[in-house]
């Protein structure tokens, strides 16, 4: 290439160094990336939920209504329980159901017990002195005495909230969600209810999406530092916007479902009969809420 | 304030449950005698944007956020019965689908959040914007008014639920079966980071919402046919 013809400017090798990013003058636009991070935690929390609803393992192959009153049931009888025995021994049932379904451990465990610890466990942990829960000594740090009954309320809301949040993600993980709203007819919820709440599952990702456009846009054209009261103005504005968009596209929604049919009637597939798991599965845990119900006395 | 399981007793969450069902029926009746067909897809949209609203970080000082709920918002564009099924519906959603407040709890986390918020923030909305200052430059000054009472009024609530736990449901020894905390403290714990933060937060997003669709000229109670009716005029405005 002929160097000549080209501009001085273009042949000059010049050393140029970018500004430094100041990463505390864009302290402000945290909230950005936090939202945008959720709006990614929520769709990847979605796409996950579904992943194991195809395998062939044990609450799969099950009918979602024989699911849910089964979930149902094991969710009450860990309400009801009243040791840390019998919550201990709930925990190893859904994790057992777990291995059944194929759900790979590490993804359950990490799923149930990642947060459960951390969170309850901070929320509890004052109970455990006698200033909250009275009773027999068992330490004591300075003034502050740890009673029997303190760190036993402390394990039993731990290993209850563990079990009721074990068989909830079990039902999530291994049914697709259509089938999951449909289930709800079996708990003799109306069929327009369902037909909303399907419509509200669907449309939350189309939403999702435009808040997450909104977000990207302002990440994309804002360089210079903004204000809290300026960041707040432009978030109230843009849930105005929402709240707008939403309802004029229900309008939308409203006429398109018309032009096809609509009179206002939900409809949906008959649900298809139940096997002998789905009443084997559906018997067992009502025997175990009863059982627990029972043990409670003794 | 989503409740999740495990921290409530099952007699609790029924007695919620119970109490939110005549309420549930109401307000279906009413929404549909409102809207007729089109009760679905303005009720399902409304769901959706209630869920959506609570993914938006707002930036509070000290550099952390907080969200919003939206439930006096919801209640404002839409009418409190109709707010009351819509917030639910949104429950439902997160608690079956995203693990956001429990499956047994959600009549509680119903009655909390999809009845005592958008009622609550509603009346008292409307009692300023009607009654004290009939003004409509000062609506957004009473809608910020009206949620932060509302969130707070939820806040308590949820106190007392919590709050009444270890006095009712423990073992023979006196272990607590649920949440342990008394009223003495559940209510202080609750309530004053409503009445200094989350209140606040609901407030400001509240007003700021009102105040910008006042000055867009958008009307603040409509059901979607205006929207639409809008729609048309501009796309036929655009193709002529």
């Amino acid at each position: 290439m002929n160097t000549r013809t080209l501009p001085d400017w273009l042949t000059k090798t010049e050393q140029f160094t970018l500004p430094k990013l100041q990463t505390k003058q864009r302290k402000t636009d945290g909230f950005i990336e936090k939202t945008l991070a959720g709006i990614s935690t929520i769709i990847e929390e979605a796409v996950f939920s579904q992943k194991y609803a195809n395998l062939p393992g044990l609450l799969q192959a099950m009918d979602a209504r024989f699911k849910l009153i089964s979930v149902l049931a094991l969710l009450l009888a860990a309400g009801f329980a009243h040791s840390i025995g019998l919550l201990i021994a709930l925990n190893v049932l859904a994790l057992l159901m777990a291995l059944a379904s194929r759900i790979p451990l590490t993804v359950f465990i990490r799923r149930v017990w990642f947060f459960i610890p951390l969170y309850t466990g901070i929320v509890v942990f004052p109970a455990i002195f006698s200033f909250i829960t009275p009773g027999k000594p068992l330490l004591s740090i300075g003034s502050a005495i740890i009673t029997e009954q303190g760190v036993k309320a402390a394990f039993m809301i731990i290993a209850r909230v563990g079990a009721s949040v074990s068989f909830a993600v079990l039902l999530v993980l291994t049914t697709k969600w259509q089938n999951l709203m449909r289930a709800l007819r079996a708990l003799y919820i109306p069929q327009t209810f369902i037909l909303t709440t399907e419509m509200t599952y669907r449309y939350i990702f189309l939403l999702l999406r435009i808040v997450d456009d909104m977000h990207l846009a302002r990440k994309s054209r804002v360089l210079q530092r903004t204000s809290g009261s300026e960041n707040r103005d432009w978030i109230a504005s843009r849930i105005g916007v929402l709240l707008k968009k939403s309802q004029g596209l229900s309008e939308h929604v409203y006429l398109a479902m018309l032009s096809r049919g609509y009179t206002g009637e939900a409809r949906t597939l008959q649900p298809g009969k139940a096997g002998i798991a789905d009443l084997g599965v559906l018997s067992f845990s009502l025997l175990v809420l009863v059982a627990v119900i029972i043990l409670n006395w003794y | 304030m989503h409740i999740p399981d495990g921290y409530l007793s099952p007699q609790t969450s029924g007695v919620l449950l119970a109490a939110m069902t005549p309420i549930w029926i109401r307000a279906s009746q009413k929404v549909k005698r409102t809207l007729q067909a089109r009760n679905v897809p303005l009720m399902a949209l409304g769901a959706a944007f209630t869920f959506t609203i609570m993914m938006f970080n707002v930036p509070i000082p000290g550099g952390t956020t907080a969200h919003a709920v939206g439930g006096t918002l919801v209640a404002i564009a839409l009418g409190p019965w109709a707010a009351t099924i819509a917030v639910t519906i949104a429950l439902v959603v997160q608690a079956i689908f995203f693990g956001d407040g429990g499956i047994l709890a959600i009549g509680a986390n119903c009655f909390n959040m999809a009845f005592v918020l958008p009622f609550v923030g509603y009346y008292v909305y409307k009692t300023i914007a009607s009654r004290i200052n009939p003004n409509p430059r000062y609506k957004w000054l009473a809608a910020g008014i009206g949620s932060y009472v509302g969130i707070n009024a939820a806040a308590l609530v949820a106190a007392i639920e919590f709050g009444i736990q270890p006095a009712l449901f423990h073992t023979a020894q006196g272990v607590p079966l649920y949440s342990p905390y008394p009223l003495s403290v559940t209510i202080p714990a609750m309530t004053i980071p409503h009445l200094l933060v989350a209140g606040v937060v609901e407030a400001i997003v509240t007003a700021g919402v009102v105040a910008y669709l006042q000055r867009s000229g958008e009307p603040l109670f409509n059901q979607g046919r205006k929207q639409v009716d809008t729609a048309r005029s501009v796309d036929t405005a655009a193709q002529s």
